[in-house]
């Protein structure tokens, strides 16, 4: 049975029920909305008190909750119980215009012909109301720098000595077998796009790409922190398979061959960083990294 | 039962100097039709004026600056660590300001909220038809609210500062800077230079609070309005034509329930900002790029850039690179498929009505049998959509399942094509079904069992046939 059946026999219905069949209805909706407006007077009142001695989120929330609520509900039950609930029948108007009606409108635009006559000053209004739009074009370029070779460049030079996170230099054996460190250049601790993580390996199992054998030095392998994907710091080492993995996007490079990318959505290698250790025994770079860190955009 | 003399001599008073009784009693006597699908967009309004409430509030306290200060304040395990004033703002709302967190959470709890009720409104007019003509505008419009509500969460979100949104803007910054040709430009220039820029915090800001906001609130009045001028559709039924509408008067039934329904969508937003704990930035910490060592392993953005999130998970590595210039990866799942999605949404009135042939125009709905080939399409797109957000969490259903993520990954691959095209064909067959029998998937047989009384009127002997 659809509603609009039920609906038509209750109109019908009710001149023979009578007003006495629904009273009790009615005092019983009466009922309902009164303890709701009445709850939340109470809650609300409430709230204030918790707010007064100090506020407590969950009371807060559990306290608005009950107090909004309780007008909601007493709304909802007033305007469904005790406001006649007939359905009514409206007719829709025409949308469309009339092709009369359109003419008009045309007609209406054409009034002042002699707008259209000026071509030439209508042109050079086009043409300066263009100069100006480009014009404003122009304090966009304000926004921000150049991006010049600045995706190109990291704070990495020849000679660098590596710093860990806690600002303690990095010798050759202070990173154990399958142990990970975050390093940054000296004096460049801030410096967000020269982060690497150094890995030790043993470094007779190292695939090292031609031109980077001296790049590795004991074992000790340095690769741009920043995930070739879409940035994310490739914080997660697993020594056992030599794979470091980005958490974000879980793409996964070998240490061994490069930082190659084995799986995921990135699709170059890490940056390598060549290290060398100086006549202190400090790991130092020789360089900065040999190709622009981080992800990968047009004309890189 | 007749207003107080007060209320109709102060509405006399306005009369007389604007005019406008007319205008007041059409809109009174306005009618609504009565079904509970048209009460999403509803919601949805509600859930804005509670953002708004709860933000304009939650403004006089933050502070949208990212220069760094040592915390010094309620929340001891952060006590003397440096981060950025946005950052240690947020915690004096949580910790500090009274009633501050419950207005945090409920502005957060009311964001989710927004926007899902945005998307079932828009899936309510998608798969009854009431996008057809005359109503394309107004599909637009609603698709632009879609867009926008979508990007002013991701801003909202990115403010705090705190290590996973300071990760989610990382993400962005990079879909930008993939961008062919000006990605570079348009990263420098939105961000203020290379990630991490110094001024992103006051410019989201600006954004979050004011630019979008006006927009958002701009277009809602202008898709009021259309909807008002153009009165809402219906389903067909008794006494229903493309020429009437029929349900309740917008006074006194209908402004009271909606009422009504503005406290009791506002309440449940309250009860889950007190009750329900949401986005508890003082457990991430601060984000802080050169030191980002913190594994932010497990990591979700909101759900509504899920789907986002989940189709850079599974697209594979690839990416173009010829002539010396480069397509990076991240551009395919993260500015190609949501810009293809919206031009797609934008489109579909049209579309539907080139492959249809259908030009008239449409005040009664179709229900989603009606239209086999929309309805499984728009199920299409769902299950599409549905399987990058569950690709989202691969790495948490890796570790729940105790798969590989690998095998998780390449599963989801899969699935996105297969779960689409699987849903097509289940879903039109369905339609068709049920277009043939006339039954109701949830309601049973339509109809009920008559019989004839020894004096000859009839009565109802069963609810179904």
């Amino acid at each position: 049975m659809t509603k609009d059946q039920k609906n038509t026999e209750e109109t019908q219905d009710q001149p023979a029920d009578g007003n006495e069949d629904q009273a009790p209805r009615v005092r019983m909706a009466e009922r309902r909305i009164a303890t709701s407006f009445t709850l939340a007077t109470l809650a609300a009142l409430g709230l204030a008190g918790v707010y007064v001695s100090g506020g407590q989120a969950q009371a807060e929330g559990a306290l608005l909750f009950v107090s909004l609520g309780g007008v909601g509900v007493g709304l909802v039950l007033w305007g469904r119980h005790l406001l006649g609930d007939e359905e009514v029948t409206d007719q829709r108007k025409e949308m469309e215009a009339s092709e009369e009606e359109r003419e008009e409108v045309g007609e209406a635009i054409d009034s002042d012909a002699g707008l259209g006559r000026r071509r030439f000053l209508g042109r050079l209004l086009g043409a300066a109301a263009a100069a100006l739009g480009l014009a404003a074009l122009f304090p966009i370029r304000s926004l921000g720098p150049s991006p010049g070779d600045r995706l190109r460049r990291t704070a990495w030079r020849s000679g660098a000595r590596l710093l860990d996170q806690d600002g303690r230099l990095v010798r050759a054996d202070t990173v154990t077998l399958g142990g990970i460190v975050t390093v940054f250049p000296e004096g460049h601790e801030e410096s967000a796009d020269s982060q690497a993580v150094l890995v030790r390996v043993e470094a007779e199992r190292m695939h090292p790409r031609p031109g980077r054998e001296t790049w590795a030095p004991e074992g000790n392998v340095a690769y741009s922190k920043i995930c070739t994907h879409v940035g994310c710091p490739v914080g997660v080492y697993q020594a056992s398979t030599h794979e470091l993995v980005c958490p974000c996007h879980q793409s996964t490079f070998d240490v061994l061959d490069g930082a190659r990318p084995k799986f995921g959505p990135a699709t170059r290698s890490l940056p390598q960083l060549p290290l060398a250790v100086d006549h202190e025994g400090f790991l130092v770079a020789q360089g900065d990294f040999d190709e622009p860190v981080g992800p990968g955009y047009w004309s890189r | 039962m007749s207003s107080p003399p007060k209320v109709r001599r102060g509405m006399a008073w306005v009369y007389d100097r604007l005019g406008g009784s007319n205008f007041t009693k059409t809109a009174l006597k306005k009618v609504f039709p009565d079904h509970w699908s048209f009460m999403i967009g509803e919601v949805a309004l509600y859930c804005l004026v509670v953002l708004i409430l709860t933000g304009v509030y939650l403004t006089f306290f933050f502070v949208p600056g990212s220069e760094e200060v040592v915390y010094h304040g309620d929340y001891a395990p952060l006590e003397g660590v440096k981060m950025s004033a946005a950052y240690a703002s947020t915690l004096d709302i949580s910790f500090g300001v009274r009633a501050g967190l419950v207005m945090r959470q409920m502005h957060h709890w009311a964001a989710l909220v927004f926007i899902a009720a945005l998307v079932v409104h828009l899936c309510r007019v998608f798969f009854t038809g009431a996008f057809r003509r005359p109503r394309e505008i107004n599909w637009m419009v609603g698709v632009t609210l879609l867009l926008l509500s979508i990007a002013n969460g991701f801003f909202g979100y990115s403010l705090l500062d705190d290590l996973l949104s300071g990760t989610g803007v990382r993400v962005g910054y990079s879909i930008a800077l993939s961008i062919p040709v000006f990605g570079e430009w348009l990263a420098f220039l939105f961000f203020g230079g290379e990630f991490p820029a110094v001024h992103f915090i006051s410019r989201f800001f600006v954004l979050h609070v004011l630019l979008l906001p006006a927009l958002i609130v701009g277009l809602l009045t202008a898709h009021l309005a259309i909807l008002w001028r153009q009165k809402h559709t219906q389903f067909r039924g008794p006494g229903r034509s493309e020429d009437n509408i029929v349900g309740s008067r917008l006074w006194p039934t209908y402004a009271l329930k909606s009422v009504g329904l503005f406290f009791i969508v506002t309440a449940i937003l309250a009860g889950l900002g007190g009750l329900a704990q949401i986005n508890p930035v003082w457990l991430y910490g601060p984000y802080d790029p050169a030191q980002a060592a913190a594994s932010t392993a497990g990591s979700q953005p909101d759900w509504y850039v899920g789907w986002l999130d989940g189709a850079l998970r599974i697209m594979p590595g690839w990416e173009i690179r010829a002539f010396g210039f480069t397509v990076a990866n991240p551009f395919f799942p993260g500015a190609l498929l949501p810009g293809l999605t919206f031009v797609a949404m934008y489109a579909w009135p049209f579309l539907e009505r080139r492959f249809t042939k259908d030009r008239a125009s449409h005040n009664l709905l179709d229900r989603p049998r009606d239209a086999p080939n929309r309805t499984a399409l728009g199920a299409a797109a769902l299950a599409f959509y549905l399987v990058l957000f569950f690709a989202g969490g691969n790495d948490i259903l890796s570790n729940i399942f105790r798969i590989a993520p690998e095998k998780v990954t390449n599963l989801f691959r899969i699935m996105v094509i297969a779960g689409p095209i699987g849903t097509f064909f289940v879903t039109r067959s369905a339609c068709r079904g049920l277009a043939r029998s006339g039954a109701h998937p949830t309601e049973g047989p339509v109809g009920s069992r008559i019989r004839r009384t020894p004096r000859g009127g009839y009565e109802e002997v069963g609810d179904t046939i």
